[in-house]
């Protein structure tokens, strides 16, 4: 065949334009900015702006975003919409802590990045007090062309490969403990407890 | 499909039992047992604490019936609800709607924001219809103030149309997400079209596509701009057709009437003792609409019909809130039709500042602006209790105030959170796969219900 | 009282905590088959409470105020009912035997304000964690937020 007797002959050069050449760190993370699936954390009114972006009008789909799966084990990007209760912060840290490295939050709308217009005994100032957030979306409720260009922000940061430099610098991401239990155990473990 | 129907006591049932403090005891037709035995007996509501649920963990046997959590994350609870369902295999026993997920001190919040700024508090309660939140919040407070009647026209037909307007988007809204929740998935698509139509149009008059504090004390925040009119006709003219796509992907489609024909029955004497009000009592066949039956702006004088349904089931609400979206736009005609000239918000001193150009030109305009947006006006020592319509039933907001500008109590009574508990009592005896059904055609948001 | 200009005034009436239950059952049979609202308002930092001198004759004035808004569907009107309670013997009965829509209400007036109503099926925190501490909107009860001091500001 003409290209096999033109890689015999000139070894890559002769490969002509049909193949592109790259390291494998670059195309994974090319492939991982363009196929993030988010978790789905709605939770008040930004959830309404979050669903209006995936659907036809704003699309998310372009951006390989309309799957939203609710399990957070096959979920790259967290996008925290809405104000997080004090009664709801342990859950939050749970479905993070199930999420699957390497992961992703978006903090939407002001009441998830500072507590918003709630200034009070009910509500979390800032979800970055219990997950570590990687972009902020302001708005009450963010447009979903915000929230879109917020998750285009977190698509450059991840092709660049800018959050992981700088997750090895300062050691920021999922604390996972693993509490090692002895073989000869008999009263039963109770997981997920509160 | 209107029915206008006197409602007697004795339709309501008869609590008043007979012998022992226990209910009468032999069996009663089902149509004969009251509200009140019903609830008690058939323990359709599972009344257990966390500490109690954890503490049976391990304990149970193959055959018994199993505790299950469904939430706070899940994808079809419409937001943060949890419920804690008892099954025994596939079938729905008891049930505990599990709330506070979303709880914000927003009526703590309202005490320390002024009567001006307490729409932007009670916006974000039922954020799929925001302006019916905020509207309730500016009815009451006007009577307090004592100039409800001197609302201008224009600024109370306004009102009209946006309240009007938004229950076409909030319905939209359920559309969607009913749709989405029983598999129809497209429909959330479809669904969220329309609504980005409504949105635009709010857009264009409020400045926000949501949690919009446009309807104030005192009239509404700006007037209507250039072309509204078209604006809203190019609207009116769009749905209908859409309105019939629905019809045929969903109302006659086999697989969505077997879903929901039978699922998530209540009956009437069930929704009253429950106090379920909207789409929920409607259903059951009770013609009660606030906007004809106890009318607030100008609903007397508009027509339109109220939509009732003849089972209880969740197939009755489906269509109740699609007929709704018909009704609505007529209502809109008629408002596009009579909307006067006038102010959009009364020309009291003390409650409305002065237009946004006098302040360059007049010390006395920039005192009196400032005074209000920081001080805030004061309202007179009192206590109110209004009551409309909105998409979801009847919310009403009750101030007790004090005589200074912030409300000293401001409580609002949310639909979706007395209507949550009419969910153990549908989803009794049903399946898992029902449970998401009713949950649906219940349509609470979080919002409201956790304030 | 409420006040409005020119419709009829709202139906208030102020309802002895040892009545309360009898006064409920008594509408009922009226025709109120609703419960449209239960809530509760503290009046601990409150200048003074305006009624009318003929009804501050037959009721004590305490620090919390039950408030029931009923509604009859048949006979398409309203009727609020005010009862005291007081913060020494913050017990009053439950509604939920008459009204049976009053079990999530009555629930949150608990969790808010600390009220117990006896007869009520399973009296636990509604909206705040099962073990939170305090009722958060009685009066004495912070608002619980926290200064924000924003960067570059003269302290």
């Amino acid at each position: 065949m003409g290209l096999i007797q033109n890689v015999a002959d000139d070894g890559l050069g002769g490969l002509e334009h049909n193949f592109l050449t790259g390291r494998v760190e670059e195309l994974v993370k090319w492939s991982r900015s363009r196929s993030s699936w988010g978790a789905t954390f709605g939770l008040a009114c930004c959830a309404i702006e979050m669903m209006t972006a995936g659907t036809a009008h704003y699309d998310l789909a372009r951006f390989g975003m309309e799957v939203f799966r609710a399990s957070p084990r096959q979920a790259d990007i967290m996008i925290v919409a809405g104000r997080v209760s004090q009664k709801m912060a342990p859950v939050l840290r749970q479905v993070y802590d199930q999420m699957m490295e390497p992961k992703w939050v978006i903090s939407m709308g002001v009441c998830a990045s500072s507590g918003g217009m709630f200034n009070n005994y009910a509500i979390v100032q800032g979800v970055d007090q219990i997950v570590p957030v990687d972009v902020y979306a302001p708005g009450c409720p963010p447009t979903p062309e915000t929230l879109i260009h917020a998750i285009e922000t977190l698509h450059q940061l991840i092709e660049d490969g800018q959050i992981m430099r700088r997750r090895e610098l300062t050691g920021a991401g999922a604390q996972v403990h693993i509490q090692e239990i002895s073989a000869g155990i008999t009263t039963p473990v109770s997981l997920g407890s509160r | 499909m209107t029915t206008t129907e006197n409602i007697t006591p004795s339709q309501v049932g008869d609590i008043t039992a007979a012998g022992t403090n226990e209910g009468r005891q032999e069996l009663q037709l089902r149509k004969d047992v009251s509200a009140k035995e019903i609830l008690r007996g058939s323990g359709a509501v599972l009344r257990m604490s966390e500490s109690e649920v954890a503490a049976l963990a391990g304990t149970q046997s193959e055959d018994q019936t199993m505790i299950i959590n469904m939430g706070p994350q899940h994808p079809s609870t419409h937001g943060v609800l949890r419920l804690m369902l008892e099954l025994k295999g596939e079938t729905v026993l008891r049930c505990k709607p599990v709330i506070g997920y979303l709880h914000t001190g927003m009526e703590k919040t309202g005490e320390s924001l002024t009567f001006m700024q307490g729409g932007t508090n009670m916006t974000r309660m039922d954020y799929a219809s925001p302006l019916n939140n905020e509207l309730v919040f500016a009815l009451t407070t006007e009577k307090l103030l004592g100039i409800d009647q001197d609302i201008p026209e224009r600024a109370v037909w306004i009102r009209m149309l946006l309240s009007e307007l938004n229950r076409i988007s909030s319905h939209l809204l359920f559309m969607a997400t009913n749709g989405m929740d029983i598999g129809a998935v497209s429909m959330m698509l479809y669904g969220f079209r329309e609504r980005e139509e409504v949105l635009r149009f709010f857009q264009k008059v409020t400045g926000l596509r949501m949690n919009h504090n446009f309807i104030r004390p005192g009239g509404v925040a700006a007037d209507l701009p250039a072309g509204w009119r078209d604006e809203v006709l190019n609207l009116l003219d769009a749905l209908p057709a859409r309105l019939a796509e629905y019809e045929i992907l969903m109302t006659g489609q086999p697989i969505w009437r077997e879903r929901l024909q039978g699922v998530g029955v209540i009956t009437r004497d069930e929704a009253i003792a429950l106090s379920a009000t909207g789409p929920i009592l409607r259903s059951t066949g009770l013609s009660w609409d606030l906007r004809r039956d106890m009318p607030y702006l100008r609903y007397d004088k508009v027509e339109f019909d109220v939509i009732v349904g003849s089972y209880g089931d969740a197939f009755d609400r489906y269509s109740i809130r699609l007929n709704e979206i018909r009704e609505s736009m007529r209502i809109v005609r008629q408002i596009l039709d009579a909307m006067p000239q006038g102010d959009y918000r009364i020309q009291d001193k003390k409650v409305t500042p002065p237009p946004r150009g006098r302040i360059d030109e007049s010390m006395e305009a920039l005192i009196h602006h400032f005074k209000i947006f920081t001080e805030g006006f004061k309202v007179p020592e009192g206590e109110a209790y209004v009551a409309i319509e909105s998409p979801r039933g009847e919310i009403a907001c009750y101030i007790a105030s004090d005589g200074s500008s912030t409300p000293y109590r401001m409580h609002v009574r949310a639909p979706s959170f007395i209507n949550i508990q009419t969910m153990p009592h549908m989803m009794r005896g049903g399946l898992v796969a029902d449970a998401v059904a009713v949950i649906s055609s219940v349509d609470p948001v979080l919002g409201e219900v956790d304030r | 009282m409420s006040q409005s200009s020119n419709q009829v005034a709202d139906d208030v009436r102020f309802v002895a905590k040892a009545d309360y239950l009898k006064t409920l059952a008594s509408l009922r049979d009226e025709g109120f088959e609703m419960c449209a609202d239960l809530t509760a308002v503290d009046y601990l930092t409150h200048p003074g409470r305006n009624i009318a001198p003929e009804i501050l004759g037959n009721i004590k004035l305490e620090r919390f105020e039950v408030v029931v808004n009923l509604l009859s569907l048949s006979q398409r009107r309203r009727v609020r009912l005010r009862v005291q309670v007081a913060e020494s013997d913050a017990v009053i009965g439950s509604a939920f035997d008459l009204y049976p829509g009053t079990e999530a209400m009555e629930r949150e007036v608990f969790d808010m304000f600390g009220i117990k109503f006896d007869g009520h099926p399973d009296l636990t925190r509604i909206l705040m964690p099962e073990d939170w501490h305090g009722h958060p909107l009685r009066k004495d009860y912070g608002v619980g937020n926290i200064p924000v001091q924003f960067k570059g500001a003269a302290s």
